[in-house]
């Protein structure tokens, strides 16, 4: 087997507060290969945004700790220095964020921005990078990109910022993509074409992508595989097609349930979860999911174990055993 | 850019002259008040109160007052006060405007330098001693009354020191640029520490944080995962920020200072500023002076904001449109 481009190993996040301890991300292993997209799904507050600032060395609160091991390329950064990190970082690891609209500085224009990024980790000259930028402006379907280059964020739309922003994180071909929420503040129309352009870069390029969002939509959109988060643990990883066709844990089925499909007759209201996501200062004993769980019972009171295949695919459940067992 | 450079400096002159009719209706058509009475002064006689009627055209509609009065100001610049006695105004404003220009000028550059080398190191050196060092000396000079400072200031290099060790600090006093640059520059030495203080105090704090709170925004996670370091991120993204307050904030303090609000200042060092010059006004009555004082002063208030516009449409596309 190909050694794995990423590879996650019981991270765990947490963040000292007043109130007491933050367990954002508790014991999350996965791993990705390279040119496959990986989608995390969860709810706000789930540890799917925080796991990824944590292996991109983003994480600088000092209440913070974070403990397991993130292997890209077989080292580990959890190891590195906020130096060689930063070599990494933009060059090797590439960052798309959920909302366009504020996360270009106001200030300069946007070819300015591909170029520090350019100028970050090569020596190319200012001409050179403005050159480039306008090939990666054109790259990712921005019109007229020789003046576009020298226009400021503000006259920029929120979908072509996103463009843009995207074109600046591809322009050193890294070899991973992590876009977290990348079409969420974006309208819908606008979603389909970003995430059109995401899977036919990931061709060009051949990164790898991990795509966070909430949105089922999404994920069937991109993703080979899919992680699926709840209270800071991984409660399920499947590929997609089985994910979508046969959900193993209640809260992924959950999911499911609460989007709406032209597939199915549509007899009754739109299914929710019901109840609120877990605290996650006073997160319940045993299974966070168990008070919104409609096949919760007694043995949910102890954590379950993740139960995966050879592939690493499972979930994590006491059904699941129950199941095999009877 | 053009059109808004085009745009910025009409709506100024469109200020100006509305400041101007403004003024001139407030001080000649009071009602209940005879303006000559006011502009010969206290205890005038009949003959000097005619004179005034004469030369302000006081008999004759309004609108010919005002054309009469700007026409003195601007034109033939030979309004004459008469409280004292027949010394024309616009030269004494013409000796006062480049003493206030100096000292205001100069402490500006001195707050501007002080407040962000030391804002953006406060913000930049947050989690060590140096931020809370900073804030200190930031306090102090925010607390410190200029006219007290000032005193204090004379007390020591005017005083038994002046002898010794402040041997090369002159008289109190302006001493025009053009007479002896280097006089100048030792006269005004101590007035431009002792304003900028203050104005340092408190841009020090605007600065710190501002930039404290740009460090939390989402441009700045960007560039983190782009790679740029912790400095480059302070000094290129965050402080150019910052830029934009701090300009608005100029505009305000400048044009407020170069209007009259050095007075203190001036007074404690015996500088004959427009400050003081304004202040003798008020107290002698003298309303062609008062009149004269007041027009400059919102005509360099109006400038300096005017400028300070341009300025911000320089540091900040946004604002550039229309």
């Amino acid at each position: 087997m190909a050694e794995k481009l990423l590879e996650v190993k019981n991270l765990c996040v947490s963040f000292k507060t007043r109130k007491g301890v933050v367990r954002a991300v508790n014991n999350l292993s996965f791993s990705i290969n390279h040119g496959e997209v990986l989608g995390i799904v969860g709810e706000s507050g789930s540890g799917k945004s925080v796991s990824m600032s944590a292996v991109m060395g983003l994480i600088k609160d000092e209440n913070a700790e974070i403990t397991g091991e993130v292997f890209f390329n077989g080292e580990d950064l959890l190891k590195k220095s906020d130096e060689e990190l930063r070599a990494i970082r933009g060059k090797d690891i590439a960052m798309v964020f959920q909302d366009p609209m504020t996360a270009l500085t106001p200030v300069y224009t946007i070819g300015w921005h591909i170029r520090e990024q350019l100028q970050l980790h090569s020596d190319i000259s200012d001409k050179d990078a403005k050159a480039r930028a306008i090939e990666l402006l054109e790259e990712v379907g921005i019109p007229d990109p020789e003046k576009r280059v020298d226009q400021y964020p503000h006259e920029f739309s929120g979908g072509m910022r996103q463009r843009a922003i995207i074109a600046m994180a591809l322009s050193l071909n890294p070899k991973l993509l992590i876009a977290d929420e990348p079409t969420t503040a974006l309208d819908v129309t606008i979603q389909a074409q970003i995430l059109d352009l995401l899977e036919r870069l990931r061709k060009t390029y051949n990164s790898s992508i991990i795509i966070i969002t909430h949105d089922m939509g999404v994920v069937s959109e991109l993703s080979s595989e899919v992680l699926v988060m709840y209270a800071g643990r991984m409660v399920e990883r499947s590929t997609k097609s089985s994910l979508f066709a046969n959900p193993q844990h209640p809260y992924t089925k959950g999911l499911m349930n609460s989007v709406p499909r032209v597939d199915r007759a549509r007899t009754s209201r739109l299914e929710t979860i019901s109840g609120q996501p877990a605290s996650l200062l006073n997160l319940p004993s045993g299974c966070a999911f168990r008070n919104r769980c409609p096949s919760a019972h007694a043995a949910c009171t102890e954590q379950p174990t993740f139960i995966s295949d050879s592939n690493g695919y499972g979930a994590a459940c006491f059904l699941l055993t129950e199941g095999v067992r009877s | 850019m053009t059109r808004f450079v085009i745009k910025r400096l009409a709506a100024a002159v469109f200020v100006l002259v509305s400041i101007s009719i403004l003024v001139f209706l407030i001080f000649f058509a009071t009602p209940g008040v005879d303006p000559a009475a006011r502009i010969a002064g206290r205890n005038a006689d009949q003959l000097t109160l005619q004179q005034v009627r004469a030369t302000f055209d006081l008999d004759k509609p309004l609108h010919i007052r005002y054309v009469s009065m700007m026409k003195h100001l601007f034109i033939d610049r030979d309004l004459t006060s008469y409280v004292n006695r027949g010394a024309e105004v616009l030269p004494q404003l013409t000796q006062a405007i480049p003493a206030t220009l100096s000292l205001v000028f100069g402490a500006a550059i001195i707050w501007l330098l002080l407040g962000l080398i030391l804002g953006i190191t406060a913000a930049g050196m947050r989690k060590s001693w140096v931020d809370p060092a900073i804030g200190i000396i930031g306090i102090i000079g925010v607390s410190l009354p200029v006219y007290w400072l000032g005193e204090v200031v004379n007390l020591i290099t005017q005083g038994r020191l002046h002898a010794t060790l402040f041997r090369w600090v002159p008289p109190l006093g302006y001493v025009p640029f053009t007479e002896s640059p280097g006089g100048w520059f030792l006269a005004l030495l101590f007035p431009w520490l002792t304003l900028s203080l203050l104005y340092a105090g408190i841009y020090i704090r605007v600065i710190r944080s501002e930039i404290v709170s740009l460090m939390q925004e989402d441009f700045i996670k960007t560039e983190r995962a782009k790679g740029a370091g912790e400095k480059r991120i302070l000094i290129k993204h965050a402080s150019r920020m910052s830029l934009i307050t701090v300009v608005s904030l100029f505009g305000l303090d400048f044009g407020a200072l170069v209007g009259g609000s050095a007075l203190l200042t001036e007074v404690v060092f015996g500088i004959q500023g427009v400050g003081r010059l304004t202040f003798t006004a008020l107290q002698n009555f003298d309303l062609p002076l008062i009149m004269a004082t007041v027009m400059y002063a919102a005509f360099f208030i109006v400038i300096a904001n005017a400028i300070v516009d341009l300025v911000y449409a320089w540091i900040d596309p946004r604002v550039r449109r229309g």
